[in-house]
């Protein structure tokens, strides 16, 4: 038989507007949800993102045999630089080091009177991928005119276990609060296929098959997931800038950098489009399952 | 045809509803299936339309072994049933025009066929003034003529009307199995399912009884007595 759109589209609408109520639950629920889910998705973006400039921030210094010249430890730049994993090394002399030591202790005399030359010349290297550290530090070391490496790899093991940690427990968090958006769902629409077992009852008697009983609940569902998506988007995006703006306007959270909801919303259209619809369509199918029986 | 080999049926909590019955129903014949409660009627209907697999026997329904069907099979052969209820079993939201619409919209009937069909069979039974009514504004006997109306618009072989006289009075009741003797004069084979004594001997019809699952009395004319007809 042939997938008559219209009718079906028809039905669907219809069928939302006829249990008004329950339709206005299944959707809040929806949108509850995926705004929960949201929620944790952007904070978990945004502690990435953190994660990501702190990581940044994360150093190995390189320093150079105290035998080398000035001109020989310059030559290192290449070689450091065509290491796996390096993305930047950046030379400091031991001149420019003693200057920046000092600055750090500006009344300190003692330390103003200091020989350049007690300090190395040295690298300041930074990788690309946090977790590749320990093996890059190896490479690093294995560079002839290295003398001594110096990295804080513990700070680094730290960041990769917080990051994986975050990951995993966002994760667990969404599909845990997904699966209960579909249940919830799929019990609302089950009130509202209950209250249509006489037609769906009519329909079975008089011979329509099972895809074409199903057909109007999926559009049903897949509409009330649409529509949840496009209500949760842009209550998820008020919120989320009314958030940053606090962030921003606090003094002491505004060290906190929050990505501007400009640089996500696609990703965020997306994925709310994508879970309403599976919510919707999927919270559909598993209700109207029970009436399709026999 | 309708034709029943030694059937049985027994449910999960061990009921044995249908014992060893065996019957055949040609087309075109008007039949009324009477009982007393727990006889085994119901059972028979569900059997008919598919509901329930016979625990035993073999059943034909209009060239489809009910046995073995494939679920893609079941609304094929349901498609050449038109079964009527006691409750009407009408969409109270939809106008009587619309129920039609929508029983013919379920197995795919094109628009402007539904356009065609439903007034020729809304004037079948009577009810070509009623079309833009809502179930709620008719009498039960205009509601079931529209249920027989219902199950007739898709042009089914054979109508199974499962207690239909049930929610009205006698001389409503009356005029209703009239017009199931009009539509069976049309062609189409009718089962009606009943224990209304005065209403089956009132019409000159083959009449099965069943008691305790078992076909007791198989014969034409009432509902008590002549020979037992052997299947």
């Amino acid at each position: 038989m042939k997938h008559d759109f219209r009718y079906f589209f028809h039905e669907g609408i219809s069928n939302m507007f006829s249990h008004g109520f329950m339709s206005f639950a299944a959707v809040s629920i929806t949108v509850a949800c995926l705004i929960i889910m949201g929620t944790f998705t952007l904070v978990a973006v945004n502690a990435n993102e953190l994660l990501r400039e702190l990581e940044q921030e994360n150093e190995i210094v390189a320093y150079v045999d105290e035998n080398y010249t000035e001109s020989e430890a310059r030559a290192l730049e290449a070689q450091l630089k065509a290491v796996p994993n390096v993305a930047s090394a950046a030379y400091i002399s031991r001149n420019e080091a003693m200057e920046a030591f000092k600055a750090q202790y500006p009344d300190d005399a003692l330390f103003q009177t200091l020989d350049p030359q007690i300090l190395r010349d040295r690298y300041v290297i930074k990788v690309r991928d946090l977790e590749q550290q320990s093996q890059t530090v190896r490479q690093v070391k294995e560079v002839t005119g290295v003398a001594e490496i110096s990295a804080y790899e513990e700070i680094a093991g730290g960041f990769i276990t917080v990051r994986n940690v975050a990951t995993v427990i966002c994760v667990a968090l969404i599909a845990i609060l997904f699966v209960v958006s579909v249940f919830i769902v799929s019990n609302t629409i089950k009130v509202t296929s209950f209250d249509r077992r006489v037609e769906i009852a009519i329909m079975r008697m008089v011979g329509a098959t099972n895809s074409f009983i199903r057909w109007p609940f999926v559009y049903e569902g897949f509409l009330m997931g649409l529509l949840s998506a496009v209500i949760a988007f842009f209550m998820q995006w008020g919120l989320y800038a009314a958030v940053a703006e606090g962030v921003s306007s606090n003094d002491t959270l505004q060290l906190i950098k929050v990505v501007a909801f400009g640089e996500i919303w696609q990703p965020v259209a997306i994925t709310f489009g994508a879970a309403g619809l599976l919510i919707g369509v999927g919270g559909s199918l598993s209700a109207i399952r029970k009436f399709l029986q026999v | 045809m309708i034709r029943l080999k030694d059937v049985e049926m027994e449910y999960e909590n061990g009921t044995k509803a249908i014992k060893g019955i065996s019957l055949t129903i040609q087309d075109g014949e008007f039949v009324f299936l009477v009982g007393p409660s727990g006889s085994g009627k119901s059972t028979i209907i569900k059997l008919l339309t598919g509901e329930e697999i016979p625990t035993a026997g073999r059943i034909m329904i209009n060239g489809f072994s009910a046995n073995n069907i494939a679920d893609r099979q079941i609304p094929l052969m349901r498609r050449t049933l038109g079964v009527i209820f006691q409750d009407f079993r009408l969409i109270e939201k939809k106008t009587v025009y619309d129920n039609l619409a929508f029983a013919m919209r379920a197995v795919g009937t094109p628009v402007k066929e539904i356009r065609e069909r439903i007034p020729y069979v809304l004037e079948l039974v009577g009810l070509e003034k009623k079309a833009d009514c809502y179930p709620t504004e008719l009498s039960g006997g205009e509601q079931q003529r529209v249920a027989i109306a219902r199950a007739l618009v898709n042009d089914p072989n054979t109508i199974i009307a499962d207690e239909p006289t049930g929610n009205l009075d006698p001389e409503r009741s009356t005029e209703l199995m009239d017009l199931l003797v009009k539509i069976n004069h049309l062609g189409t084979t009718v089962v009606v399912v009943t224990h209304e004594k005065e209403l089956v001997n009132h019409f000159e019809k083959r009449v099965i009884t069943l008691e305790a699952g078992r076909i007791i009395n198989d014969s034409v004319g009432g509902y008590v007595g002549g020979h037992i007809h052997e299947a």
